[in-house]
Parts: C-alpha cells; structure tokens; sequence
C-alpha cells in the first residue's frame, strides 16, 4: 500500500495497470486498494503542480503569518476553519512558534491578495494579527524543482 | 621509430572493444533511447555531493594515506558489517581503490603472471579478461548457461579447475544478466574450492542492487573467508561512478600487495570523493533502499516488456540489467541491436560484447526514466511483431 501512494505521489496520472506492473500485482487489487485509500481520505486529489510563470496566466503567492485566540472547547480547529474556507486560501497549517497558522494564499494580483486580508482575513474576531509575505519567486514547490529539466549527459553505451 | 612497433603486443593486439562498429552507429542515432548505458541514470544524492563540496572548502586538498582515509575504512568496515555480516579490520584488511575497476586490475597483477590461470564466467564485465591478459596470466572462460539462470555450476568450476588455476573471478550479481548468486548455490561453489589453493575475487559492485533475496558473499563462509577478496565500490550502490571511488576487503597478505602496486601506481584514490563516501556510508542508507525500489519497478516493466514482445527472458534478481534472448527473431545479437536502433530508436547492447556465449542475448539496462523504459517497450514489441511476421 505504502509503495503506491510513494509512485502516485511522484505521478498522479498513473494507470492502475501501471502500478500492477511495477509492483507485481493484479490491476484490479491495485484499482480497490487506490479506492479504498480515496475513501478514507488518505489520498485526496490528483493535483497537478505547474509553473504558472510561464504561463500567461499573473498569479501572485503569500505566506500569511496569523496570530489568533482559539476559542473554548475547540481549540483552533474553528478559528482555522473559517480560514481555510476562504477559495483563495491554498494552504493552512497550525504552527509552533511566534504565531499560531501559516495560511498561503493565491490571487490574481498583490492588491487582490492584500484587499483579501484587509477585508476578509484580518476582520475575523479571533485574528489578533497578521504579518503577509510576497512569493517573490518559487524553485521548487513539492519536491519538485521548477528549472528545466537536466540533460542526461551520460555516454551512449557504457558496458 | 615507429611507435606502433613499440608498443607491448598483448596491449597492441587487445581489441578496445568487441562491437566497436555498434558504437559508433549509437553515437550517430542522437535521439534514440538509451537502455544501454550501464551507468545510473540518478545523480550522487545531494548531501553527499554536499558533503564534497564542504570537504573542499575546508580545504581537504591533499593526498589522503595510500590506503585511503582511515576514517573511511572505518566506515566501510562497518558498513559491510552491518549490510552483509562480514568483519575487516580497517587498519589491515581493507584497501580504498580508483573504482572496483582499480580493485580488479591490482587483485590480479598481485596474484597471478605467466604460467597462472585465472577462471573467467562468461557472459560477464569486460573488464576481467583484459586485465588478466595483460598480467601475462591466462584466462580460462565458463560459459554460464541461461537453463541455470547464469549461475556458476560447481560442475563448470571442477571441469575448467587445473593445477595452474591460481584465481576464479566470481561476478555476482552480474553485469551483463542480472544473475545472483544465492546461498546454497555459493555453498556448492566453496565445496569445490574448500580444499584448493585458489582465490576467489568476487566481484560484488552490485551488491545493494538485489531483488528479493538480500545479497550472500561468498565471503560469508567461514573456510572461504581467508581466501576470498571482496570488491565493492560507491559507484552504483550511491550511484558515484564519476567519482571513480571502490574498496577491496580480504586477507591482510593480499592487502599489503595490492597496497603495494597501488601506491606506486597512483598514490591514493582522490581525497573529496572520499570525504563524499564517509558521509554515504554514515546517512546514505534511505536513498539506497528508494532507489532500489524504483529500480525493482523499472525492472519488472522491462522483464513484462520483453515477455510480451515474445523473447524469453529469465527473471533477473540482481544488477539493473535484463538479458533476454532473441534467437527466435533469427537475427544475431549485432543484428538484432543495429535493426532495432535504426528501426526503431532504441539502443541496447549486443550480449556477445561479455563474451561469445553472450551471443543469441541482448543486455538492456534499466537504468532509464519510467517513461523511457515504456516507451521502448511498446517500440520493441513493434519491432519483434514486423519481423516475426517476416519469418512466417
């Protein structure tokens, strides 16, 4: 089980016979296992990671520093809660330190980012504060390098 | 002077490589995909380049002892301890070389001249035959067979025994089938040798590279362990070849003699790729068992590949190569490989270049991107499909 979430993890777009191939398995026992980890939310989604810079899409990333009160009986799983509903919040972790989530938010533009915490993420009542840092620029974003791809510059044959 | 006449024959007369003409008909085909190079296609894993890096910058610049850093042999002691249950003393018993290759050419020149033989299976590393030549010594070949999934039979062994064999080479896991060796198959091979004045080199680069079963040495058995000299390296178990970095273990005597025709043939091995192979054999154990994983992966695609394509294929445990047979195409193996290059686009090596009995065999090697290895295969199966139509 361990070694198909380490091969979907490297290439989401993998066949189930694929994986049945490389681990010596039936695709079918490949294909109920894949759904059983889908129900119990140990896989997620098949996201797709992708270098929005070379794109004519303008995407800007922040990394929010947020201080908050949780609240009683539940912590800052509520606080966090109404945090991470927001569309424009791509990530949101409970931290150890300083302040109490990092929250990374995408917008089309560094006004829209910042109207973003100005108007929706700052006025929350549990918000003490917030400290917004600009993505100036990614190399690598889950495990993967943004710059091209290396050359293989090995000999043609080596015996 | 004419400088060709000056040269030694035994090195005038030793081919650079038996399929030379391949060669150059794989550098001309740029764009082709590539399962024939036997080299890992990972980079050295970045804390040990890292590593290097720190080493030069302290300044660690200089020749190391001849016998390599004591730190290292400390390191590799353990190390082979804790994977394959040997015990070397580091200060005696363990000599760092420029590669398994350096290992494999000063073992020889210490143990055997004019007069000796050296027992050589074949198909095997082109390396074995022309060190031995040029020692003066006499390779004698056995020629392993595909029906005993390219082991050492102890029946080979005693029929190719005479009183001049001084050394047997034993390459496993083998470059080019993929063969291993397993435990009661090396027990019948230390029977034969228990009681004879012969060395066993065994060969054991590809050590970390098994499927299945965890590698045995014949090291391990306790009457074999004196006349054993075990060669392993970094270059493919934390995939370093450019760093030219081995080691061999074994009797303190031989030891000393290879100690010997190493100092005055190079000194030392380079000084950063050993401060790079301590901290390989300190932290490297997590990324030798991911990319044995991949490997294994890659190899049971290729294996399936192959099977489809309807060549036979015996199921390789070791190494990262794959040595169907391809004598039901009715093409030889220099044939099958040009045909399929230009045809196609996919280079793999013809399997008499290890030896002749390697003929009738092709070595592919998976040392490739998944992409690359499934992409070849679907090009294989089309290539065995338009000429098996061809025979009919």
């Amino acid at each position: 089980m361990e070694e198909i979430l380490e091969i979907l993890e490297k290439n989401s777009r993998i066949s189930d016979e694929e994986i049945a191939l490389m681990l010596n398995m039936d695709a079918d026992e490949v294909r109920s296992i894949r759904e059983k980890l889908e129900k119990e939310n140990i896989i997620l989604a098949y996201n797709t990671i992708i270098n929005w810079e070379k794109t004519k899409k303008e995407t800007v990333t922040a990394l929010i520093e947020v201080k908050v009160t949780p609240q009683r009986g539940q912590g800052f799983d509520k606080v966090a809660e109404r945090i991470y509903k927001f569309p424009e919040v791509k990530s949101c972790y409970l931290m150890s330190g300083d302040f109490d989530l990092t929250v990374i938010v995408e917008g089309k533009s560094m006004k829209e980012v910042a109207l973003f915490v100005a108007q929706k993420l700052a006025p929350l009542e549990s918000v003490l504060s917030t400290s917004t840092h600009f993505v100036l620029k990614k190399y690598k974003a889950e495990g993967t390098i943004f710059e091209e791809k290396e050359q293989d510059d090995r000999e043609a044959v080596i015996l | 002077m004419n400088m060709r006449d000056m040269i030694l024959p035994v090195v005038r007369d030793m081919p650079s490589s038996g399929i030379r003409k391949f060669f150059d008909l794989v550098n001309e085909v740029k764009d082709a995909i590539s399962l024939s190079i036997g080299e890992p296609d990972f980079l050295t894993p970045w804390h040990i380049r890292e590593a290097a890096i720190y080493s030069l910058e302290k300044g660690r610049t200089r020749y190391s002892p001849n016998a390599g850093l004591l730190e290292l042999r400390k390191e590799v002691s353990c190390y082979v301890k804790r994977k394959y249950g040997l015990e070397y003393d580091p200060e005696k018993e363990i000599i760092i070389t420029v590669g398994g290759s350096e290992a494999i050419d000063i073992a020889l020149r210490s143990l055997v001249g004019p007069g000796d033989e050296v027992i050589i299976p074949e198909p095997s590393f082109v390396a074995y035959k022309p060190c031995t030549v040029f020692t003066g010594a006499t390779p004698v070949t056995v020629e392993l067979k595909v029906e005993h999934d390219f082991r050492l039979q102890p029946e080979q062994l005693l029929e190719a025994i005479t009183d001049r064999t001084k050394v047997l080479i034993l390459p496993y896991p083998n470059n080019p089938t993929g063969a291993v060796m397993f435990e009661e198959d090396l027990r019948k091979i230390a029977d034969v040798l228990k009681d004879r004045d012969i060395v066993v080199i065994s060969d054991e680069i590809y050590a970390e590279l098994t499927y299945g079963k965890r590698h045995v040495s014949i090291a391990n058995f306790p009457e074999m362990k004196e006349k054993t000299l075990v060669i392993n390296g970094f270059s493919k178990a934390f995939s370093m070849t450019g760093w030219r970095l081995g080691y061999a273990c074994g009797h303190p005597s031989l030891i000393e003699a290879m100690y010997k025709v190493h100092q005055y043939a190079i000194m030392c091995s380079p000084t950063t790729s050993q401060h790079a192979a301590i901290e390989a054999l300190k932290n490297g154990d997590d990324h030798v068992d991911a990319m044995v994983r991949e490997y294994n992966r890659r190899r049971r695609v290729m294996v399936d590949g192959f099977r489809r394509a309807g060549l036979d294929c015996f199921e390789p445990l070791g190494a990262f190569y794959v040595f169907p047979c391809i004598r039901t195409t009715g093409m030889s193996s220099e044939e099958f490989c040009e045909r399929l290059l230009m045809e196609e686009k996919v280079a793999v090596v013809p399997g008499n270049a290890f030896g002749k009995c390697g003929e009738g065999f092709v070595r592919a090697c998976y040392a490739a991107s998944m992409e690359n290895i499934i992409e070849a295969m679907k090009r294989i199966q089309n290539f065995t499909i338009k000429h098996s139509k061809e025979l009919v």
